[in-house]
């Protein structure tokens, strides 16, 4: 089985984010840059599969912030090729469309069975990739997906349908998968590993032009929320004595 | 005929998901802002208790097969679109939002915007609001080309306004022909996991989240839910991670849950969580980063680690 995974860098929700002057976008200058957890999944399912069925693993990114990190970390970990897709202003935001044009592009050049990738990243505004990118390829596909089993020309996908609501179909390969969670955490990369890909491992670049722009909605504006004046009371002290204060609001409802 | 705004219904286990009605009280406004129709489409069909009144018309499938298949649903739903040819289409940011909202989208050469929380019409434009980068920020977009599709967090909207008796015309289509094309079947539906731990009963509930750290951490958690004789539950990171079994989940793919008291530590409030827990009577949230957006949501709330504060809580509960 030849699997592709999609990955992306996305801004660190820890940190905090600041608006650009124009004030559509996120300002990207100081913002640190890291793998979309759901994409790490993805990376890590095909890994799975891999293991299991002697699947090849193509990594392919868009030239992003610290993507490099990401690609030689894919490699430390096991996959068999990385490639990264220029072409793009990799300072700006590449909306989830024309990410996935992008992603359609290469590939329409490419052999595969099955395209893998995060359920969703954060900045999805314009809708999750597995759907956009399996209506252009004109393939079947599926998100929300925690469970996928292989074979020579089917995929089993195990599917959450809200509530704790399971559903289990069948799909013809070529798919793409939107993958909500791997059969087990993402696995560690040492960092000696890391280097040693570095050294030894070899990003590939691809090219991509785009004749037709991405159809996607007109932002106005992005602001922080205002805050709704309903948030918490905030309790101060030292961890004894807002624990205690924790304990006291407990036992006032008759617990503990 | 067409309708100017089409509301795509979900249903699990045969209810219709509050969602819908939020859904259909804000498809009732945007499609008097078009002076048109409202239409609902719900997969399968609606039992005599489902409130469709909000709807002019209610669109139904004939030729559809059982269970959930996202290539026969679209291929379904895509039918629909085609017949209704709606401008707005709204869905929630559930699994018929995620998985098939860009796909319907880009089928039919329209935008999208997801995670909507507000939609309003000024001047024939729609302006819709979306949450982003987990509810840190929100981005106003503009769209004056149609079709389009919204994709809504759940909880959005009022759902009492859409929950309106009545009789909305019935128009059935043929969705056989494209379903038996799909490349796709359903296999089975599984049932939530309802064994071990039901954490949808017990008046107070330990949660824990992300800034738990690793697995190894969990226990520092678990040993104060023991001390509280409280079960242990938490967000989906934790549970995707694979630190805790799924019946313990909280949230929209996990469990609904209104506890008298929910202590949250290391939640940061995704909306996903948020929707599983907001209805607890009293949240007290631990959480370093004061701009969590599960402070918006919490009655209680502290900034210190969550590392110092919780063995001083087990320690005090024990003693």
């Amino acid at each position: 089985m030849r699997i592709v995974v999609a990955m992306r860098q996305l801004a660190d929700l820890v940190e905090e984010l600041e608006v650009s002057d124009d004030g559509t976008d996120i300002d990207r200058e100081f913002v640190k840059f890291i793998s979309n957890e759901w994409d790490e999944a993805a990376l890590e399912e095909a890994l799975t599969l891999k293991d299991e069925l002697g699947a090849t693993v193509t990594v392919v990114a868009l030239d992003e912030p610290d993507v490099d990190q990401t690609l030689y970390a894919a490699l430390a970990k096991g996959a068999d090729r990385v490639v990264k897709l220029t072409g793009h202003d990799p300072d700006t935001w590449v909306r989830s469309r024309e990410r996935a044009q992008r992603l359609a592009s290469f590939l329409t050049g490419e052999s595969f069975d099955l395209v893998l990738t995060g359920v969703q990243a954060a900045d999805d505004l314009d809708g999750q990739l597995a759907g956009i990118l399996g209506s252009l390829l004109e393939l079947p596909h599926a998100a929300v997906v925690v469970g996928v089993e292989g074979s020579d020309s089917k995929v089993r996908v195990t599917q959450e349908l809200g509530g704790g609501l399971l559903g289990v179909s069948e799909l013809d390969l070529p798919a793409v998968l939107g993958i909500q969670a791997a059969k087990q955490a993402p696995r560690y990369a040492p960092i000696s590993r890391i280097r040693q890909a570095m050294q030894t491992g070899e990003i590939g670049e691809h090219e991509v032009e785009l004749s037709d722009s991405a159809v996607q909605v007109k932002v106005r504006r992005l602001y922080p929320p205002e805050s709704t004046g309903a948030g918490a009371t905030m309790l101060k002290g030292s961890p004894k004595e807002v624990a205690a204060e924790i304990i006291e609001i407990i036992k006032s409802k008759g617990l503990v | 005929m067409s309708v100017d705004v089409l509301v795509i219904a979900e249903a699990v286990a045969g209810e219709v998901l509050d969602v819908t009605y939020e859904l259909l009280g804000k498809g009732r406004e945007l499609s008097d802002g078009f002076s048109g129709e409202l239409g609902a489409v719900l997969i399968g069909e609606p039992s005599p208790q489902d409130l469709f009144g909000a709807a002019d018309v209610l669109y139904s499938m004939s030729g559809m097969e059982a269970g959930y298949c996202a290539p026969q649903w679209e291929m379904a739903l895509g039918e629909v679109l085609r017949s209704a040819d709606p401008k707005v289409v709204l869905v929630s940011t559930g699994t018929v939002g995620i998985d098939l909202a860009g796909a319907l989208a880009t089928q039919f050469g329209g935008v999208l915007a997801s995670y909507v929380i507000d939609a309003v019409m000024e001047e024939g434009s729609l302006v819709v609001t979306s949450q982003l980068y987990g509810g840190k920020l929100l981005s106003e977009v503009e769209i004056d080309s149609f079709p389009a599709v919204l994709s809504v967090l759940p909880g959005s909207f009022v759902s009492d306004a859409g929950r309106v008796a009545g009789e909305p015309r019935r128009e059935v289509i043929d969705v056989g022909g494209s379903v038996s094309s799909a490349k796709g079947v359903a296999i089975e539906l599984r049932e939530p996991d309802s064994s071990g731990v039901d954490i949808t009963a017990a008046p107070l509930l330990v949660s824990v989240g992300r800034g738990i750290g690793s697995k190894e951490n969990v226990e520092l958690v678990a040993e104060l839910a023991e001390a509280m004789k409280a079960p242990l539950s938490a967000s989906r990171p934790v549970i995707d991670q694979g630190w805790l079994p799924k019946p313990h989940q909280v949230g929209k793919s996990g469990k609904k849950v209104k506890p008298t008291v929910y202590l949250a530590f290391g939640i940061s409030g995704a909306p996903e969580h948020l929707e599983g827990m907001r209805s607890a009577d009293v949240i007290i949230a631990c959480n370093t980063d004061a701009k969590a957006p599960i402070f918006e949501v919490a009655h209680y709330g502290t900034t210190l680690d969550l590392f110092d504060l919780v063995p001083e809580l087990t320690d005090q509960v024990g003693g």
